[in-house]
């Protein structure tokens, strides 16, 4: 077990987010069609396949150069809201992780917080709006919680991974605030968010790196 | 699904091949799926850029011409273009006067427009400046939501801020022109069909033969309700009540635009037109210019909306000047 990821665990974790919303592709634009247009599988499916291939293609060797490419590569590919959030999300990490070849816990988090920022600056949104934020927030709380108790890297991950899927499961009775899902009022509650999903793949994709 | 396409994935570049294969005064950038004028305006004026997704057709692409837009940006079909398509236009319809995006408000357009100024103003700095048009007043609750979305006004705002722009205003005076247009005009739609999105395949919502979904957006989404068929004169008070009461006309001459959303047949549009006109009338209030037809649209989707902008002299003036697009083109 590690203390510290790499850039090739980096690339895993990117890898490991790949599968899980390309074998959830369906099952993300299901959700996505009962509260929103109906494209969030695919478009991250599709956004994720082309990271893949500029990352392949390019092999960065530091943490900001890997995840500008991922962040450009989602703004370009994705469209809708999506792309833009989930692109600064990532070109935050990257420049806050900066020009490094690996990342201990302590920066790992200060990495997720920043891209955290990043979509909060982006989508305006708040706690309980319904939104990628409700998974990815109380995740990189857990995180830091975690390793400021002193649990291992591991440890910490895997409850973040835990707080995002908490976060996720919490976004059903909600009445979306914010984006597409919005304009429906409270025929939106009752429904997964389709984003906080994502979200929690990505953390449950972290962790199951981290462990490996 | 029947549908005058090859195929669900290659709608969007066949049908920009034919764009330009129509119009020789727009230039077409396949890469980055952006509409141009074939001839840039003059150095020192200030340039329209707008975007959005594809399947509104005429709007944006075909508003692209003197008087109106410089450059448009395609998404693929309801989807917004992405950042580095419009940071490729921005850059390339610049003439030293500065930039403006017309946004309509939701949520992908606006963040991709969003970083796309950025952008813009990091690499080449122009200078970008944003109006984001909100005139659904079907949105009730927009503290709640994400806002008031952008539909018919678009038109009239493309229409009237690029004749400004043509004539040599600062970027400073357009934008002002831009959001006194947003903040003075009201929108209002209804769907009698659902539409087809190509990727989909079927029918984005199911809507009985005996009703009609009002206060509808331009992506197939439902409404603000569902209610049953009426007869069209009171159809067009359900979407003429909605805009009044939100803002106070006055004894203000008007801009009416009466759009189709793409599946209604013209001969009920002039008749919804002459309803529509004839509840204003009751109202006190003027039509000075008026504009029937399908303008923005939603695919296939029948129905149709009704927009209204408060027009003082000088906004009807530049709704007067010429204006030579493949959607609306007089007075050249």
């Amino acid at each position: 077990m590690s203390t510290t990821i790499s850039i090739d665990g980096f690339t895993a974790w990117l890898d490991a987010f790949r599968t899980r919303v390309t074998e959830n592709k369906a099952y993300l634009t299901e959700l996505d069609s009962a509260i929103g247009d109906a494209d969030h599988g695919s478009n991250m499916a599709r956004g994720m396949a082309a990271v893949m291939d500029k990352v392949g293609a390019a092999a960065p060797s530091t943490a900001d150069e890997l995840f500008k490419t991922v962040g450009m590569t989602l703004v370009t590919s994705v469209g809708g809201a999506s792309g833009p959030l989930y692109g600064t999300f990532f070109l935050r990490f990257g420049m806050t992780a900066g020009s490094v070849s690996e990342c201990d816990g302590p920066a790992l988090a200060a990495a997720l917080r920043a891209g955290l920022e990043g979509v909060v600056a982006r989508g305006k949104a708040e706690a309980n709006d319904k939104t990628m934020f409700d998974a990815m927030a109380p995740a990189i709380d857990a995180l830091d919680s975690a390793l400021a108790s002193g649990a291992s890297l591991a440890d910490a991950v895997a409850a973040a991974r835990d707080a995002a899927a908490a976060g996720r499961d919490a976004t059903e009775p909600l009445v979306a605030r914010k984006g597409r899902a919005s304009y429906l009022g409270d025929r939106s509650a009752g429904h997964l968010d389709p984003g906080a999903t994502s979200t929690a793949m990505l953390f449950d994709a972290l962790a199951e790196v981290i462990a490996a | 699904m029947k549908k005058l396409i090859n195929s669900p994935e290659s709608v969007l570049a066949d049908a920009l091949r034919g764009i330009e294969a129509a119009h020789p005064d727009q230039r077409v950038d396949h890469e980055n799926r952006v509409i141009y004028r074939a001839t840039p305006k003059e150095h020192g004026t200030v340039a329209l850029v707008s975007g959005g997704g594809s399947g509104h057709e005429p709007l944006h692409g075909g508003f692209v011409g003197f008087g109106m837009l410089d450059a448009a940006c395609a998404g693929e079909v309801f989807t917004s273009p992405t950042p580095d398509q419009m940071q490729a236009a921005t850059k390339e319809v610049d003439r030293g006067a500065g930039v403006l995006h017309i946004v309509k408000n939701y949520t992908g357009d606006v963040m991709n427009f969003e970083m796309a100024a950025e952008l813009a103003a990091m690499e080449a700095s122009v200078d970008v400046k944003t109006v984001v048009v909100n005139d659904d007043v079907a949105v009730q609750d927009s503290l709640y939501t994400a806002g008031r979305r952008g539909v018919g006004l678009t038109v009239l705002l493309e229409k009237i801020v690029g004749a400004a722009a043509e004539q040599g205003r600062s970027l400073d005076e357009v934008v002002a022109l831009a959001e006194k247009v947003n903040g003075d005009g009201r929108s209002m739609g209804m769907a009698l069909t659902s539409c087809t999105v190509p990727a989909a395949g079927k029918p984005t919502f199911d809507l009985p033969d005996d009703q009609m979904e009002i206060g509808i957006g331009i992506h197939g989404e439902p409404g603000r309700q569902r209610v049953p068929l009426a007869d069209a004169s009171h159809v067009a008070e359900q979407l003429v009540e909605p805009i009044l009461a939100d803002l106070d006309f006055g004894g203000a001459p008007t801009i009416v635009m009466l759009n189709g959303m793409g599946g209604t047949p013209l001969i009920e549009l002039y008749l919804m037109y002459g309803e529509v006109a004839r509840i204003l009338e009751k109202h006190g209030i003027t039509i000075a210019r008026n504009l029937v037809g399908n303008y923005i649209t939603s695919l296939d989707m029948a129905g149709c909306s009704v927009t209204v902008l408060r027009a003082d002299d000088e906004i009807v003036s530049l709704w007067d000047a010429p204006v030579e697009t493949p959607g609306l083109r007089w007075g050249r």
